[in-house]
């Protein structure tokens, strides 16, 4: 019984890190803008040109 | 003679969706409107960005309109770079620009990918609703002119107004409010959890240790709600204290601060557990409740004036005749200016050179351009509609009879102080009957059991907290603000809404505001025209700025334009010009037939003919918004009316028809006179709405109780006002006041739940019984069943609103 002193030490500490999280990321300026991400998220990534790495090996 | 017509295809851009006259401007397959939609695809696919038209069909903004080459000549200012740069060292610089013709993802991910189109910038991020673009970029490489140079080039010109550089700052989004909500919530969830072993009788185990474990823990993690959170209704107590008043703050910051008390002792003495889980949920609750209400719009701006009207950059001309680019508020007297076309007069100057025909609807309501000639004085706030011309500036920009009106009193005030909410009033009530039930039962227990007393007065003072009623008013306001927002009405705060529902009287102005500024109501009766002649005529209508020509060029179906010569216009009467060898005339029946028409109509009558022959007549109606008619039968039966406008009174015999004999109209009203009218009506003792659109409403809408901005766009300028009325919604109007109204039966209902339950909690507080745990259920059940009876109600009332 005398362990849940240690337990709940150690949970409000690791729930208080959650709320620096929090605040560090409203700080941040994250929250600002709700709409852009969820448009962003959608863009395609740019196709990388792999080519240059096979030809040399080509050429020879 | 019958003539074949072809069947012209319907062309469309691919740059920006517009009819394509005919096919002569293309590349491959794809065709546009224009040389300049054509030249922005070229700068996209050779920078290999087409991904901008697959994302969204024709993404582009029409590029009919040519920029002037040097029109950001005023960014290589110093002055003006400091103050637009918000962030800057020796290597990048850091600037938001604010683009209005942002409307979809093609525009974002093209915004978001500039670095392609020029290695200067280095990161460009948009925010959407806010339509501006966070621009990173090399000062080395790059300067800020050629990035706003780079953005028109794509066809996003930003818009950069005299506001940008003026030193105020809009308060910024408040994030304060959030970390204490934020730390609120999390103690109050964690000091309700360690409470549990107490609500379920730890007491019978024998571990003292962990009792007294969880209460230093509960008080350890109260300490920052009650500094920190709890702070705001502290500070607002003692404000409204010092000025002898009691708003509904003081109540509840003695709750807090007793309860905090009496659970230090209770925690400190080992005699009790604390009451800290119901203050806590009390604090964390209300200011949920009071950010709930107070979230702002992030699109729009209620506190526009004049800097957000003017733009920034103006040309001057030196003694040589070169030309300059210099920020407008650099602009002394004496000072030579060039306006082109299209561009907004930013000073009081004299006409010097030029054709000038100006256009002040926005500024003084009248509708018709007005020509100047050489010498004579052009107002600031006008809109040059012909070519180019050249001004010798006589007043200073902020001096100028526009810019004085701000300079009224009626701008001063705070809006804040304009009326008292009636939830303090009724708080007061609320104070007055726990102090007299707290010293009643405080007298009972000292005559009967004195050990009690002070059991049973804090008890009192701790559940019968009036949180209730902030959490019913709270709600309530946000939750109507919110509906509201739904149906095109978006007000800029809860205070809003009480002022609307107090109201009496309606003022109206006219232009833009019943009126509708974009489609014309034409008609057309004679003979039919063939394609041929519709052609001509539009060719001559293109030729000329007067609104009356420009509704019929519009009217007449698309085609291309002729060339016209010998082109004559006579002001306000009509014109003529001879178009492939044949004269046409557009104008009054005066100026075509000689003879004046005898019969009265409603509207002008622009008579066409073609060689001496009359074909038939254009009727031009000034458009009144859609239902406008039934919208002000609905308005008289509730509150009286009036109308004032800046407008000439050629329109009193129709709007005598829609409004009534008795109501006031008022014509060639300046923006004083708007001003001093609702002043008037408010010394009488009347509530005012005044419901106004352009610069020279601004006064009046300050002055008025309510101020209520009509607007077919609401991302452009308007004035400050305290609420925006989207011109679809005009229909809705009646609605939406009387949904205003019924806020009143809302929050009284309410407030009858929470008496019912502070007379539950109070019927075991005054025994001097009160069990932390029977205070922490009553508090999250009266405070969530308001919250389902407000959003409910308001739902409900709601439903007028959407029929």
């Amino acid at each position: 019984m005398s362990a849940i002193f240690i337990l709940i030490a150690a949970s409000l500490t690791i729930a208080i890190g959650f709320l620096i999280a929090f605040i560090w990321s409203v700080k941040d300026g994250q929250f600002e803008d709700d709409y852009t991400p969820s448009v962003r998220m959608l863009f395609d990534d740019e196709i990388i040109e792999t080519t240059d790495a096979i030809n040399p090996k080509q050429k020879k | 003679m019958h003539s074949k017509t072809k069947i012209a295809e319907h062309l469309t851009c691919y740059h920006c969706g517009e009819d394509c006259v005919d096919d002569h401007i293309h590349i491959q397959e794809k065709n546009f409107c224009c040389e300049g939609c054509k030249m922005v695809y070229e700068i996209i696919n050779q920078n290999g960005l087409c991904t901008y038209y697959d994302i969204e069909k024709n993404p582009g903004i029409a590029q009919k309109v040519k920029i002037r080459e040097g029109k950001f000549a005023f960014l290589d200012d110093k002055a003006v770079e400091a103050k637009l740069v918000h962030f800057s060292d020796e290597k990048q610089k850091h600037v938001i620009f604010y683009l209005p013709q942002m409307h979809c993802s093609s525009c974002i991910w093209l915004l978001e990918h500039l670095n392609k189109l020029n290695a200067g910038i280095i990161k460009s991020q948009v925010n959407f609703l806010k339509k501006e673009v966070s621009i990173v970029y090399n000062t080395n490489t790059v300067s800020l002119r050629k990035v706003a140079e780079l953005l028109t080039t794509i066809g996003y010109e930003p818009h950069i107004s005299l506001h940008d550089i003026s030193n105020k700052k809009i308060r910024k989004y408040d994030k304060k409010r959030i970390y204490k909500i934020g730390i609120a919530g999390f103690c109050f969830a964690n000091i309700m959890m360690f409470s549990f072993p107490e609500y379920f009788g730890l007491n019978s185990l024998q571990e003292k240790g962990l009792r007294e474990y969880f209460s230093y823990l509960n008080l350890f993690l109260a300490l920052p709600v009650f500094f920190y959170c709890a702070s705001d209704f502290f500070v607002s107590s003692w404000k409204s204290l010092q000025q002898k008043f009691l708003n509904i703050d003081v109540p509840i910051a003695l709750a807090i601060a007793i309860t905090f008390g009496r659970s230090i002792y209770e925690i400190l003495s080992h005699t009790g557990a604390g009451y800290l889980d119901s203050m806590s949920g009390i604090v964390f609750f209300m200011l949920l409740g009071r950010f709930f209400q107070n979230r702002t719009y992030q699109t729009l701006s209620f506190d526009r004036d004049y800097t957000s009207y003017f733009p920034l950059g103006i040309t001057t001309l030196n003694e040589d005749g070169t030309e300059n680019q210099i920020p407008i508020s650099n602009l002394k007297n004496g000072q030579r200016i060039k306006i082109h076309s299209g561009e907004i007069i930013p000073a009081d100057a004299i006409l010097f050179l030029g054709k000038a025909n100006i256009d002040y609807s926005f500024v003084t309501g009248e509708s018709i351009p007005i020509e100047k000639s050489i010498g004579e004085i052009i107002y600031a706030g006008g809109k040059q509609t012909a070519g180019a011309i050249e001004l010798e500036v006589v007043k200073e920009v902020s001096q100028s009879y526009l810019t004085q009106l701000w300079d009224n009193d009626a701008f001063k005030e705070n809006a804040e102080e304009k009326s008292v909410s009636f939830i303090h009033q009724v708080s007061r009530y609320f104070t007055y009957a726990l102090f007299s039930v707290a010293v009643i039962s405080a007298i009972y227990w000292q005559i009967n059991n004195p050990a009690k007393t002070w059991n049973a007065v804090t008890s009192i003072l701790i559940v019968a907290c009036p949180c209730a009623l902030l959490l019913s008013a709270t709600f309530t306001y946000g939750y109507m603000l919110r509906m509201l927002q739904k149906f095109g009405f978006y007000a800029k705060n809860a205070n809003v809404i009480e002022r609307v529902a107090s109201a009496t009287t309606l003022v109206f102005d006219k232009t833009g505001t019943i009126t509708q500024q974009k489609e014309a109501d034409i008609s057309y009766n004679g003979a039919v025209l063939l394609k041929e002649e519709e052609q001509l005529i539009r060719s001559l209508a293109a030729q000329s700025s007067h609104p009356l020509s420009k509704a019929i060029a519009s009217y007449v179906p698309f085609s291309k334009v002729l060339s016209v010569k010998h082109y004559n216009e006579a002001k306000g009467l009509g014109s003529t010009g001879i178009i492939n060898s044949l004269e046409v005339k557009l104008g009054s029946a005066q100026y075509i037939t000689g003879k004046k028409n005898s019969s009265e109509s409603d509207g002008s009558l622009v008579y066409v003919a073609i060689n001496e022959d009359i074909l038939g007549y254009f009727l031009i109606r000034n458009t009144y918004r859609i239902g406008l008619e039934k919208i002000i039968r609905q308005l008289q039966s509730k509150f009286k009316l009036a109308l004032i406008s800046g407008d000439n009174d050629a329109e009193r015999q129709t709007l005598i028809k829609y409004f009534d004999n008795k109501t006031d109209l008022r014509f060639e009203q300046k923006p004083q006179d708007k001003l001093d009218y609702i002043k008037a009506l408010q010394q009488k003792g009347e509530k005012v709405i005044m419901l106004g659109d352009g610069l020279n409403d601004a006064g009046a809408l300050k002055q008025s109780d309510v101020g209520i901005v009509v607007t077919d766009d609401i991302n452009n300028f308007s004035p400050a006002s305290d609420a925006i009325l989207d011109g679809k919604s005009f229909t809705k109007f009646s609605a939406i006041l009387s949904y205003c109204k019924n806020q009143k039966i809302i929050i009284f209902g309410s407030f009858i739940i929470s008496i019912l339950y502070n007379f539950v909690g109070l019927f075991f507080a005054i025994q001097g019984n009160l069990q932390p745990v029977i205070a922490a259920i009553l508090m999250p059940i009266s405070s969530i069943s308001i919250v389902l009876f407000t959003t409910g109600m308001s739902s409900l009332f709601a439903r007028k609103l959407r029929s």
